[in-house]
């Protein structure tokens, strides 16, 4: 084994070693020792991707394989490493993020007694999206996203004994296992057309597949590049939470917030817009499944971004938020700009990230109070949050010269070239990019206002505190509306502080500094496969380029500039000025607010057709398949019918002398008659 | 080195001689002997056992550690006996859960100790029986005999309507099984008078004749797996039968059904078995599917998991019927592992039953208050039940899976839907069971497992997680007499 692939194993097997030992003994070597030992598995982790990134840049790529996990005939399914540009960057951001989270929790995690089992599931959350990146091939693709869903299932329901918990977790899984289904299909048709799940080995085949068909129903015959993205793609939709399999999003909102903020913002729900990057030899292939992608996207961030706006719970404001810019991802992997949208993936995680910790360093100022109509005025007593904050909602709404500027004008841009290319789809996605860019900096700037400036309002509210934080039960000095304790918020620990200040300073600046080589440079040669006569996207957006300081000098003169610009004027005006406007209008469009609140109405559908539908199912087929037919009639049935007949035979033996004479003159009548006849 | 010991004679005979000593120490003053002589005896039954493993040349396809000798002279009916790629790994299981089921009863049985340990050991030995048999009158005879103990099982150490439930079994399997009888006899009359399972795959047989005895074998395995719609023995079964007889029933009595198609139904009548695979198939969907929904709306934990058995079995004959190497791979697989799985959900459903006496979901809730290891075992349970990759459970449905897309696209959409019918019924059971705030008051008196408990479940939980991550050694195991029996059976028998 050579060092590099030393450190490669290194890199998912240190988290995985933190995750056993904080899991399996935490209880024995105790709660600073249990948080020791996973930072540093995920600190070494991030040190060898650090080494292993340099590597890459270096022109090192590896493909090679671990061990044989099963064969089968002549199908070999291996564990394996493909470590590329794409997968450094991954790894990167993933270990990084990560520790991060890891620090972030010792403060936010403080009093829970799952000290121990929190930490054990964030390592071995970070082992599953490392071999999730780092795989090569499908099957352990497969492996890492099923991991990745458990321990998100684990974690959101982490605070087991609330009912909301339990019930947000088991619909992230289930919503996430139809995802699944779709994706274990494309699998399967991937194996059965290439005779392989290795990458490397169906990527070289794609190109003599394009024409392939595959009959789905007699007579009507389906391009199978076409059924085997879409079918992926369906997996990326539960996973990365796009319309209409998003429900459970915001629901695992349930989970502790340092979660929601590794696994629901900045890395899990990423991998769906990872695997399409990496599968972008077979998406090119099919404009089919492009157009829907882009379509979807737009729904998605267009949406979902709409219902950002009326949340009041600051963690759903973010969740929300965080749909929609998956939302974006997904346009630009419609619009073949996949490095663009692994280029948001990254800026996002970044400021995503920051955003959801420093809501969470919020939470913990304000006694575990979630509701953001009880806050205002944070800024004086929380500043290194105050300003954690608004760094990453400048980087979210896309200020130019923040990371979320280059990324998210690329993507406006990029839909814009497939549109007036003429692709399926985007013209639809570019309305929707677009609108949403305003729709982003209204709901962005509502809750940076309605948090950190204006009148302080939880003064009045503490004593219906809300307590969307379960610590209630756990430590009773927080909440219960108790008065013996003062409620004024108070800045968060070091532990808190230092990790928001660490995110912040990519959020600013990874933008800028990655444009050149990631976008337009030759990052990415090699790993994302474009074909620029159908997709000119990235061609076009790289003719217009002129490096990151006159990109971000020649927005000031472009639409999403200005719509951004109004989005916070906007919400200023509404929330600061007159906030009487804001409460006019919920007032009066009722039907619309309504539908909105309810979020279109997607949760009451699932439960009552899907959920209440399999149920009603089930219980059909078992009382009358199973209990009415199969039991009552086939089996008992069939015993009943030889005990009434042994009855009806029974009385035959009637034990009289006189009957059996009688039916022996009968039957000896009878045979005579044969004899004669015959 | 071990050529000279008759292996396979020992793993029958050890495990009936050691049940006749327990049953030799008689009253229940006795029961602490028992304990430790059954225990004893399942162990040395397993020892016996793994040398089958470890000596096992995975590179040929013929039987192994062969056994002959004449039993019936007059009929030409041997004692011969043998094992390949596909019995030795279920035989091997057979011995392992063995030392479980003596293990899960060891406090929980109270009366009739000597009686229920032996019942085991003895059922244990014909099960051997059952896989290792070549000559088919004496797989007959195993197969009847391993009825009685497991008869007994349930009907005196089971629940309130055990009589129901066991003589339901009884007369199903019974009733399928004679019709096997007649198609051995047929058999034997074909071939020249030889009962040889081996020279009834070499005949040659028309289409009607195989389709006959397709039948007559397919009624009999098939109720054993069992499949739908000859499958409500089954939950009845389970909820009477104690903890051990679940166990037994589940990890290792389903299987024969299986193995059962795989030695007479396809070797001996290939042409029918191809004739009649969409039939098969149908069947098998209609289990997970059918099956799987109905699992969902049980309020007995006990019963959910006899369904979600039935639903898993439908993986195991769907793969069969797909004649190729994944598919087949896949279905031992699965049999392999829904021993392993199903060993353990019925173990933990017995480890609640054990502290409130009850399987109804409703009287339990907030389990992970008060029994934090035992919870953390059942969710590992709960995922492989789930077929989540990483566990054993994992492994063959996914092979399963890949290997119906490529006979038609409808049965590997059908057979997924168990991603998300076994995620529901299996995570929405845990839910309501483990998670949430304690409500009954008698769930807080429940303790976290005994050591005891904690052992078999671990081993059980070890076995399933690396049967999950490096499944290879069963595989490879396997190849060579699945690739000897695909061979056989692409072959035409027809004269």
């Amino acid at each position: 084994m050579t060092h590099m692939q030393t450190l490669y194993l290194m890199v998912p097997l240190a988290p995985l070693a933190g995750a056993v030992i904080a899991g399996l003994f935490g209880w024995m070597i105790g709660r600073t020792l249990s948080h020791l030992v996973t930072i540093a598995g995920v600190a070494v982790a991030f040190v060898c991707s650090w080494l292993i990134f340099q590597d890459v840049q270096a022109g090192h790529v590896y493909n090679g394989t671990v061990y044989t996990w099963m064969t089968s005939g002549n199908v070999r399914f291996e564990v394996g490493f493909l470590i590329d540009s794409l997968t450094a960057m991954m790894m990167m951001v993933v270990t990084f993020v990560s520790l991060m989270v890891h620090v972030y929790t010792i403060g936010y995690m403080h009093d829970d007694p799952g000290y121990q089992r929190f930490f054990s599931y964030i390592s071995l959350f970070t082992f599953s999206m490392l071999m999730l990146v780092m795989s090569n091939n499908f099957l352990q693709l497969f492996f890492g996203w099923e991991a990745v869903g458990l321990v998100s299932y684990l974690l959101i329901g982490f605070w087991f004994t609330r009912p909301t918990a339990i019930y947000a977790n088991l619909k992230a899984f289930l919503v996430n296992r139809v995802g699944d289904f779709g994706f274990v299909l494309g699998i399967a048709l991937v194996l059965a057309h290439f005779g392989t799940l290795d990458y490397a080995a169906v990527f070289a085949q794609a190109p003599a597949h394009a024409g392939d068909t595959i009959n789905l129903w007699k007579g009507s015959p389906v391009s199978l590049m076409t059924a085997i993205t879409l079918l992926l793609f369906i997996g990326a939709m539960g996973k990365s939470a796009q319309f209409p399999l998003h429900v459970w999003l915001p629901d695992s909102m349930e989970g502790p917030t340092p979660i929601s903020a590794l696994i629901h913002a900045a890395t899990m729900v990423t991998a769906g817009i990872f695997m399409v990057t990496r599968m972008s030899p077979l998406f090119e292939m099919s404009q089919t499944t492009l157009s829907f992608v882009m379509v979807i996207g737009g729904i998605t961030a267009l949406f979902m971004g709409f219902l950002g706006i009326i949340q009041n719970d600051i963690k759903r404001v973010v969740a929300y938020s965080t749909l929609s810019q998956l939302g974006y991802m997904t346009v630009a992997l419609g619009a073949s700009a996949y490095s663009v949208a692994v280029f948001h993936l990254m800026t996002h995680a970044f400021f995503k990230a920051l955003l959801f910790l420093s809501a969470g360093s919020v939470i913990i100022g304000m006694h575990h109070d979630q509701d953001i109509r009880h806050m205002g005025g944070l800024r004086k007593y929380m500043p290194v949050t105050w300003i954690t904050s608004l760094v990453g909602s400048l980087a979210l709404i896309g200020t130019p010269f923040f990371s979320g500027f280059y990324s998210k004008d690329n993507i406006i841009d990029a839909v814009k070239v497939a549109m007036e290319h003429g692709e399926p789809g985007a013209g639809f996605a570019y309305f929707a990019v677009l609108a949403c860019v305003f729709v982003t900096a209204f709901y962005s700037f509502r809750m940076y206002f309605l948090v950190f400036h204006g009148k302080e309002r939880f003064h009045r509210h503490h004593a219906e505190n809300s307590h969307d934080e379960p610590h209630a039960q756990t430590h009773d000095d927080h909440g219960h509306g108790h008065d013996a304790h003062a409620h004024t918020p108070h800045e968060s620990p070091l532990v808190v502080t230092v990790p928001l200040i660490l995110l912040a300073i990519p959020s600013v600046i990874i933008g800028f500094l990655a444009i050149q080589p990631m976008l337009f440079g030759h990052y990415f040669d090699g790993v994302i496969t474009i074909n620029s006569t159908l997709h000119p996207a990235m061609q076009t957006l790289a003719e217009e380029f002129h490096g990151a300081t006159a990109m971000a000098l020649d927005s000031v003169t472009t639409l999403p500039f200005w719509l951004a610009v109004s989005g916070v004027a906007l919400s200023w005006f509404f929330y600061m000025k007159r906030p009487d406007i804001p409460a006019a209008i919920k007032n009066r469009s009722g039907l619309l607010y309504r539908i909105m609140e309810n979020k279109y109405g997607f949760d009451q559908f699932n439960d009552w057709f899907f959920s209440g539908g399999g149920r009603a199912l089930g219980r059909l087929l078992w009382q009358v398949g199973d209990v009415r037919l199969i039991d009552g009639l086939a089996v008992n049935g069939s015993a009943s019918l030889v005990g009434r007949l042994s009855m009806v035979i029974r009385r035959w033996q009637s034990g009289y002398i006189y009957h059996y004479a009688f039916a022996m003159i009968i039957g000896v009548f009878a045979l005579l008659m044969w004899f004669v006849r015959t | 080195m071990l050529a000279g010991y008759p292996l396979l004679s020992l793993t029958i005979w050890v495990p009936i001689i050691a049940g006749m000593v327990v049953l030799a120490t008689g009253s229940d003053r006795n029961a602490p002997l028992a304990r430790l002589l059954a225990l004893v005896g399942a162990v040395a039954g397993l020892a016996v056992a793994w040398p089958l493993w470890s000596h096992f040349d995975a590179g040929t396809a013929d039987m192994q550690f062969v056994e002959f000798s004449s039993w019936i002279p007059a009929l030409n009916i041997n004692y011969h006996l043998g094992v390949d790629g596909i019995s030795m790994p279920l035989l091997l299981l057979n011995s392992f859960t063995t030392v479980l089921v003596v293990l899960a009863g060891w406090r929980v049985i109270e009366t009739k100790v000597a009686q229920y340990m032996a019942a085991f050991l003895i059922m244990s030995g014909l099960i051997n029986g059952v896989f290792a048999a070549l000559d088919a009158m004496l797989f007959y005879v195993f197969f009847e005999a391993m009825l009685i103990p497991l008869f007994l099982v349930i009907g005196i150490w089971g629940g309130p309507r055990r009589i129901y439930a066991a003589v339901k079994f009884f007369l199903y399997t019974l009733l399928g099984s004679l019709l096997m009888l007649v198609a051995l006899i047929y058999l034997y009359f074909q071939a020249n008078g030889s009962f040889e399972i081996l020279d009834f795959h070499a005949l040659p047989l028309t289409l009607p004749v195989q389709i006959l005895l397709f039948m007559a074998f397919f009624l009999a395995f098939a109720v054993k797996v069992p499949m739908w719609p000859v499958h409500t023995w089954l939950p009845d079964a389970h909820v009477e039968a104690p903890t051990g007889g679940s166990v037994i029933l589940a990890a290792i009595t389903l299987k024969i059904g299986a193995y059962g198609f795989l030695r007479f139904n396809l070797p001996i009548t290939p042409d029918a078995s191809h004739y009649l695979s969409g039939f098969i198939i149908t069947l098998s969907l209609v289990a997970v599917v059918y099956i799987g929904l109905v699992a969902l709306v049980q309020s007995d934990m006990k019963k959910l998991i006899a369904y979600s058995s039935i639903s898993h079995m439908g993986f195991v004959t769907l793969g069969i019927f797909l004649f190729n190497t994944l598919g087949m791979e896949g279905a031992l697989v699965q049999m392999i592992s829904h021993g392993f799985v199903s060993a353990a959900m019925f173990l933990s459903v017995g480890v609640m039953y054990d502290r409130l006496h009850s399987r109804q979901i409703a009287d339990y809730g907030g389990l992970a208050n008060r029994m934090p290891v035992f919870a953390a075992l059942l969710m590992l349970f709960s995922m492989a039940n789930a077929g989540l990759p990483g566990t054993s459970g994992f492994v063959g449905e996914f092979m399963v899976i890949m290997a119906a897309v490529k006979v038609n696209f409808w049965y590997a959409f059908l057979a997924a839907s168990t991603l998300i019918l076994g995620a529901a019924y299996t995570l929405w059971m845990y839910k309501r069971v483990v998670f949430g705030a304690i409500v009954h008051d008698s769930v807080r008196t429940m303790q976290d497992l005994v050591p005891r408990e904690f052992a078999f479940l671990a081993v059980l939980a070890v076995l399933v997680l690396a049967t999950g991550v490096y499944p290879r050694p069963l595989t490879d195991v396997m190849s060579s007499s699945v690739a000897n029996l695909l061979a056989h059976v692409a072959q035409s028998k027809l004269p």
